[in-house]
């Protein structure tokens, strides 16, 4: 095939989608996870300084979940990022009703309303993580062209550390997290960082992160053609939680040595998994390899969780460009 | 020329406590003592009876800090007279109780030994905190689990400070020893962490029986970081700090930390360098409980201290 008719061939396989309309940049979700929380900060004391100019495309900064930051504490009464599915976002409120489901209707009703025409185009949620995931992008839907093809430009632009990308794979409404009340958002997880601390070389991650989001947000509107493509993701497939003792429930071991940080390796049957207490070593039984994240996440505790495991998939992406009144 | 005359005879170490919890968020002290509570075979010793306890169990079910305020801070002289049990803060009326069960502080009766068992978010490695720079006991037991670690570095940490010395739970005991292992987020367990405080415990009564079995300590020497000064971060008029600690100097605990180098990253990446006029060894560097107490981290100066010879006292 000749360049011209390559070329030809590609402009006719590009899928042509509508300019986004802005981003709005979350932080503190979980009030103790501060990169997002001072990245946010950040964002408004430059707006202050410089106006709205600051950034290519109109940006909103909020911060999510304010007395939960105040506190330094994930959440005060539930966690926030499980109340944004269609069910809690549509229970009436009450005076028990608990400060994080009267919070996250607030924000539904400032980004949202989730499910109307009137949405945000884009949420990008920050949040970090104890465990060794370096960059993850989560979204919820493995068939958004906008938020993988952004995934793929955070792949090829950020080196510093592995960007990997999950998707979840639920229907809009069921999905429960603060992005899906938008139209494409997503969740930039980046780690480890312990709860409660703000490190430099993690703060860096996120900021790029957000600066090349906002960057290719204003390239799509501006008519930048974004090559298709392949695009390596992580499904969610299941939970495992830590070997407890049957009448206490407390734990009986840690996570092994040699799965700790080890965060989307190829975990095949027989490899450890936990280290008792009394120096046993519990391994692998499933049948096929997966891929385990959010290895020994502090928050997942209590929700009875060591790791998840996810399959690898290969997607395809075709090339995007924005809608303009001649290609509509 | 022996040293004979030159050896201490101290008071055997009968009555030794584990703490752990002390902040309910650092886990592996809490695994540990709860452990040892089921089942003490791992810290039998002849000669003495080990004790491990909670000391923080509300703030232990929370998986938080504390409740009210920080037990590591509460034994101070006035807490610890205070009457009026209902209306203290919680971990005062805790500080009180632990004060008579394993006190009381300065008696007499006071138990021998305490191990208040920490976690940090800091990459201090595995840390011994001393309060003493006399305490010949202390100087030679961890002089013991130093060389028994090795090569596994143990650094011993002494805060004499006048004004940074606080009035830790440990401090009930003639002899307080903190356990300091990071790095280790807190309300997470890492194996490598919890091995190594385990590690460290298991030295340490080896050494009590030891001693308690009328062992002689030949003199000896150690090295330590004594606290200097306390660094905030930088902040601005509300209080809310500008800058974080530089990827240059984040892990770095126990490094030197010269004039010139970088100190903090401010939000929109400028560098503020370290200033002071003599060389410091930073540590504590980037703990997640001492952002409210205004410490980015504290400078130590290296120090050799001397211990003489010591054993047991005959009756």
């Amino acid at each position: 095939m000749t360049e011209e008719k390559a070329e030809e061939k590609n402009k006719m396989a590009s899928v042509f989608l509508p300019a986004l309309g802005g981003v709005a940049v979350c932080g503190g979700t979980h009030g103790n996870e501060l990169s997002g929380v001072y990245l946010v900060q950040e964002m408004e004391r430059q707006r202050k300084e410089r106006g709205d100019g600051v950034w290519p495309i109109p940006v909103t900064t909020v911060l999510s979940n304010p007395r939960a930051v105040k506190e330094c504490r994930r959440y005060i009464d539930t966690d926030m990022n499980r109340c944004f599915s269609k069910a809690v976002l549509s229970t009436p409120i009450t005076d028990s009703s608990p400060y994080e489901v009267r919070r996250a209707q607030e924000l539904n009703n400032l980004l949202g309303v989730k499910g109307s025409d009137d949405v945000m185009d884009m949420i990008c949620d920050l949040h970090n993580t104890t465990s060794n995931m370096g960059l993850t992008l989560i979204h919820y839907s493995a068939s958004d062209w906008v938020t993988l093809h952004i995934c793929k430009y955070l792949q090829t632009k950020i080196t510093k550390v592995p960007v990997r990308v999950l998707v979840l794979d639920f229907p809009i409404n069921d999905a429960y997290n603060l992005e899906s009340v938008s139209k494409h958002g997503f969740t930039l997880e980046v780690g480890p960082q312990p709860q409660g601390v703000v490190r430099a070389d993690i703060y860096v991650i996120m900021k790029e992160a957000v600066d090349l989001t906002i960057d290719w947000i204003h390239k799509f509107n501006s008519g930048t053609v974004f090559e298709g493509g392949d695009v390596e993701v992580f499904k969610f497939i299941k939970s495992v939680d830590y070997p407890r003792d049957p009448e206490t429930r407390n734990l009986t071991a840690a996570v092994h040595p040699q799965l700790q940080d080890r965060d989307f390796c190829l975990l095949k049957r027989g490899d450890p998994l936990f280290l008792s207490f009394s120096g046993e070593t519990v391994t692998c039984e499933e049948e096929e390899p997966l891929h385990p994240f959010f290895i020994n996440e502090g928050a997942y505790y209590e929700k009875g969780i060591a790791f998840h495991l996810a399959k690898k998939w290969t997607l395809t992406v075709p090339s995007v460009q924005v809608q303009t009144t001649n290609s509509a | 020329m022996s040293s004979r005359t030159n050896i201490s005879c101290l008071q055997e170490a009968k009555r030794v406590a584990i703490f752990g919890g002390t902040h309910g968020n650092e886990m592996s002290g809490i695994v540990l003592a709860n452990m040892w509570i089921q089942n003490a075979t791992e810290i039998e010793r002849k000669g003495l009876v080990c004790k491990p306890f909670i000391t923080n169990p509300r703030a232990v079910e929370k998986c938080t800090r504390y409740i009210d305020t920080d037990l590591n801070r509460a034994f101070t002289p006035e807490n610890l007279s205070a009457s009026e049990l209902e209306a203290l803060p919680y971990e005062v009326q805790r500080a009180k109780e632990i004060n008579q069960m394993f006190g009381p502080k300065g008696g007499s009766d006071a138990y021998d030994v305490i191990f208040d068992l920490h976690n940090t978010t800091s990459n201090m490695g595995s840390t011994l905190i001393l309060e003493s720079s006399t305490d010949l006991f202390n100087l030679q037991m961890v002089h013991y689990i130093k060389k028994a670690m090795a090569p596994h570095t143990c650094s011993v940490l002494l805060n004499e400070h006048p004004q940074l010395k606080y009035s830790t739970t440990r401090s009930v005991a003639k002899h307080p020893v903190g356990l300091e292992v990071g790095p280790q987020p807190q309300g997470v367990l890492r194996s490598n962490v919890f091995e190594s405080m385990r590690t460290i415990l298991k030295h340490a009564l080896d050494f009590i029986e030891l001693f308690n079995n009328g062992v002689e300590f030949p003199p000896c020497t150690v090295n330590v970081f004594r606290v200097q000064e306390r660094m905030d971060y930088p902040r601005d008029t509300n209080g809310n700090i500008t800058a974080m600690v530089h990827p240059h100097l984040q892990d770095c605990d126990w490094e030197p930390l010269n004039r010139g180098d970088p100190m903090f990253l401010t939000f929109d990446g400028r560098t503020i360098l370290y200033e002071g006029a003599n060389t410091v060894y930073p540590t504590f560097i980037n703990e997640a409980a001492y952002y409210e107490k205004q410490q980015a981290f504290v400078t130590t100066c290296r120090e050799i201290l001397a211990a003489n010879a010591i054993r047991k006292a005959f009756k």
